[in-house]
């Protein structure tokens, strides 16, 4: 087979896959599994062929037209350069570990066949997108993903948190989605074609009339999509879906489209510096906001989320410092070990029988329970806080590398200012990365009181995928730095001397600061009670965390946050630590700016409409009724009155026409 | 014999009858009225008929003719009409005309829909 259709079937198989699990789901039960399971495998084994047979060489570019669509064409188009290649490798490979662990994860759940579908239908969407050279293909793929995040998000709908953040997620996304296609419009027309190879040529010549506004519409659909400041606030709520969704989302699709798509677009947005400073603030703002707030969520997943938030700052950092491959390679990076990271915090929750780390800072022997979630949750923890030789170690030094560059003003269509923002917020975040990491570890492993509650062995699929995903988490970093500049732009990724020892200096201080106050805070846990744990020893995890979300807020009085002083949060962020909690009420900022606006227009609408247009259409109604009225009262019931009526009438009919006859 | 005497006869024979359809109450006596009524018909059709056959050289005499068809459909009518009321006698104890008000609109006259009850359904 040529490569072409190689790369055809990555995305095509789990596609199919996902409408042979729709269709069959209920008819052949047995057949789900391997529907979920081995379309995601195979279109892994075929992204690394592709991966091997592009090589890092000159880009595959195939397109075929199927019908003339007016005046700028739209073309089913492939584009596979080594980001492509690479990328595609990740999506394939988080998502086999994903269903694989979902077979474990959510194996008495009766909705697992739409479920896994879906999971699938999630996977084509980001390999498409992946994979595609024309910018409306691309799209079809972004919108897929996000109807596909708004089903799984939602998958417990029967619960409110999980209808609600479904809907948030859905709408926010939309929100930023609406600007990206008129700036893809704008693209378009300014560059005559869809394809991403012609829109470049048109960006090198210098041929895009309004650079700035088109780069700066296309950035609020990536803002939408990878939860970048000011549109970040879906994800954290996000985490009333499954784990493994949240794994995938997190790790492999949907928040990695958006910092991919500048990737593939960077000339677009290098052509404007506007563009590039902006960028660059956005990233600071979601990098050092949502470290603060993972430091100060209770609910586990939701730290893990604001850490998502913070590390896809990072990328986009590297991207408004122009340099892509430092971005794709922590997006790499990034996708394995926070896929770990999210599957082993479903294993930990299951066992735990909750989500909130202060009722885990209050179990003793969490760490035998689950053996393999420690040892790769702590693989995981240090490569997320970079420490060397951890994976991220090396993705997060060729970031502050790139932005340490770009301070001398020596790369191209970089303003120094942009590299000044992403390096001081970048060295700020990695402080505060080890920092909540070192939390999340220590009150989850390292907690003291009543034994934890035995919830039997957890499944083997479960963890066996954890072995299997810390593998890249350790050493794909470290093995990969000197081989990955031939697949991307041929930029070196090698960290810098000057900020690996900052940063890894930061992350020490940030972990050591963490561990001083959680000694000093620990000691109070055992005279606060808190927490409350759901006992379901023989549910599926699934079941289990469902009822840790659902109880979280009756529990805690809130959903992210947990009133408890043996947290060592409380000694880091002082007075921050509510307002970080509530993501610094980012939320209730919306609500007053567009909810509270937008309830009172649809008031405003609902009373035109009831009591000014409806009085119209009474009153219609109303004219009608009483002439009817007094019509009726003649209908008296006696005979002889109605004769009488008649022959009145004949009477005078009769009269006329001789009046008119005798010419009167 | 000339046209005004019947002509005359048939129009107080008219009235009459007119006169017990609207003002008698009971029901067989406004059944009599109509007959009366009837028969002011036929003597005009019988009148007007020999009167217009004086010049014709050839006629069907049809005015006659239709006389014995309204005989005939009044005899039934009646018939029909005196088991009506007497239906009604034994169903109602009465025949008078003006307790029989059963078509009379209802006490109600804004029907089961009122604007009140109409809003509350909108709302719900």
């Amino acid at each position: 087979m040529t490569t072409t259709t190689l790369a055809v079937l990555v995305p095509l198989l789990p596609f199919l896959g996902a409408a042979a699990g729709l269709l069959l789901g209920r008819t052949a039960p047995g057949f789900v599994r391997p529907l979920a399971v081995l379309p995601p495998l195979a279109s892994l084994v075929l992204a690394a062929l592709v991966a091997v047979r592009q090589g890092g060489g000159p880009a595959i570019d195939a397109h075929t037209e199927l019908t003339p669509t007016g005046s700028v064409p739209i073309e089913l188009a492939l584009h596979i350069d080594g980001f492509a290649a690479l990328v595609a490798v990740l999506v394939a490979f988080v998502a086999t570990c994903v269903q694989i662990y979902s077979t474990g994860y959510l194996r008495d759940d009766p909705r697992y066949p739409s479920y896994a579908a879906l999971v699938s239908l999630f996977t084509s969407a980001m390999l498409l997108v992946v994979y595609s050279g024309d910018l409306i293909v691309l799209l079809v793929g972004w919108e897929v993903m996000g109807i596909c995040s708004y089903f799984l998000v939602g998958h417990y709908w029967e619960t409110p948190e999980a209808r609600a953040a479904s809907l948030k997620a859905f709408l926010v996304t939309k929100l930023g989605d609406v600007p990206f296609l008129i700036g893809l419009f704008a693209l378009g027309t300014d560059a005559g074609s869809f394809r991403i190879t012609r829109v470049l040529g048109t960006v090198a010549s210098g041929g895009l009339d309004h650079p700035t506004l088109i780069a700066l519409l296309l950035l609020a659909g990536v803002a939408g999509k990878s939860a970048q400041f000011p549109l970040h606030t879906w994800l954290p709520d996000a985490m009333a879906g499954p784990t493994p969704v949240s794994a995938l989302i997190h790790a492999a699709t949907m928040v990695a489209a958006g910092v991919y798509f500048i990737a593939r677009l960077l000339p677009v947005f290098e052509a404007s510096q506007a563009a590039m400073v902006v960028l660059a603030v956005m990233a600071a703002v979601t990098m050092a906001g949502s470290g603060l707030a993972a430091l100060a969520q209770d609910d586990i997943k939701r730290v893990l989320a604001y850490s998502t938030i913070g590390q896809l700052g990072y990328m986009t950092g590297a991207l408004a410092v122009g340099d892509r491959g430092a971005a794709v390679f922590h997006l790499l990076s990034h996708g394995a070990f926070k896929a770990l990271l999210f599957l082993a915090a479903g294993v930990i929750i299951h066992a735990a029988g909750t989500n909130s780390l202060a009722a885990m800072s209050r179990m003793h022997g969490l760490r035998d329970r689950v053996p393999d979630a420690y040892w790769t949750m702590t693989v995981a923890l240090l490569a997320l806080a970079a420490i060397p030789p951890f994976s991220g170690f090396f993705s997060k030094e060729s970031v502050l590398g790139a932005a340490e560059h770009a301070t001398a003003g020596h790369t191209e269509n970089v303003p120094g200012a942009a590299g000044w923002i992403v390096l001081v917020a970048g060295l700020l975040t990695a402080l505060l990365t080890a920092a909540y990491a070192t939390r999340l570890w220590l009150l989850a492993f390292r907690g003291r009181g009543a034994e934890a509650p035995d919830h039997g062995r957890q499944p083997l699929t479960m963890t066996v995928v954890l072995w299997v995903l810390a593998v890249p988490s350790l050493a794909f970093g470290g093995l990969a730095y000197r081989s990955l500049p031939g697949w991307f732009d041929g930029r070196d990724l090698t960290p810098t001397l000057l900020t690996s020892i900052l940063g890894t200096g930061l992350a020490v201080v940030g972990g050591l600061l963490t561990y001083g106050a959680w000694q000093r805070t620990s000691a109070l846990a055992a005279r606060t009670p808190l927490g409350a744990v759901a006992a379901h020893p023989e549910g599926d995890a699934g079941l289990v965390e469902a009822e840790a979300i659902a109880t979280h807020e009756p529990a805690y009085g809130d959903i992210a946050y947990a009133p408890d002083p043996a947290d060592p949060s409380r000694l880091l962020l002082g007075p921050l630590r509510r307002p970080a909690a509530a993501g610094f009420h980012l939320d209730a900022v919306y609500t007053a700016l567009f909810v509270r606006p937008v309830q009172a227009a649809a008031g405003l609408v609902r009373f035109l409409d009831r009591e000014v247009v409806d009085t119209y259409v009474r009153a219609a109604a109303a004219a009608p009724r009483l002439l009817g009225a007094a019509v009726r009262r003649a209908q008296t019931g006696n005979v002889q009155t109605y004769v009488s009526a008649l022959l009145a009438g004949t009477v005078v009919l009769a009269v006329a026409v001789l009046l008119v006859a005798t010419g009167a | 014999m000339h046209l005004a005497y019947p002509a005359v006869l048939s129009a107080l024979l008219f009235c009459t009858g007119l006169y017990g359809v609207l003002a008698r109450r009971n029901a067989i006596l406004v059944l009599m009225s109509v007959e009366i009524m009837l028969n002011a018909v036929n003597l005009n059709l019988v009148a007007f008929d020999v009167w217009l056959s004086r010049t014709a050289q050839e006629t069907l005499h049809s005015g006659q003719a239709l006389t014995l068809f309204t005989i005939t459909i009044a005899a039934a009518e009646i018939g029909i009409g005196l088991a009506i009321v007497l239906a009604v006698y034994r169903n109602r104890g009465t025949s008078d005309i003006d307790k029989l008000r059963d078509t009379a609109e209802g006490p109600d006259p804004e029907g089961p829909g009122t604007p009140a009850a109409e809003k509350a359904e909108a709302s719900a």
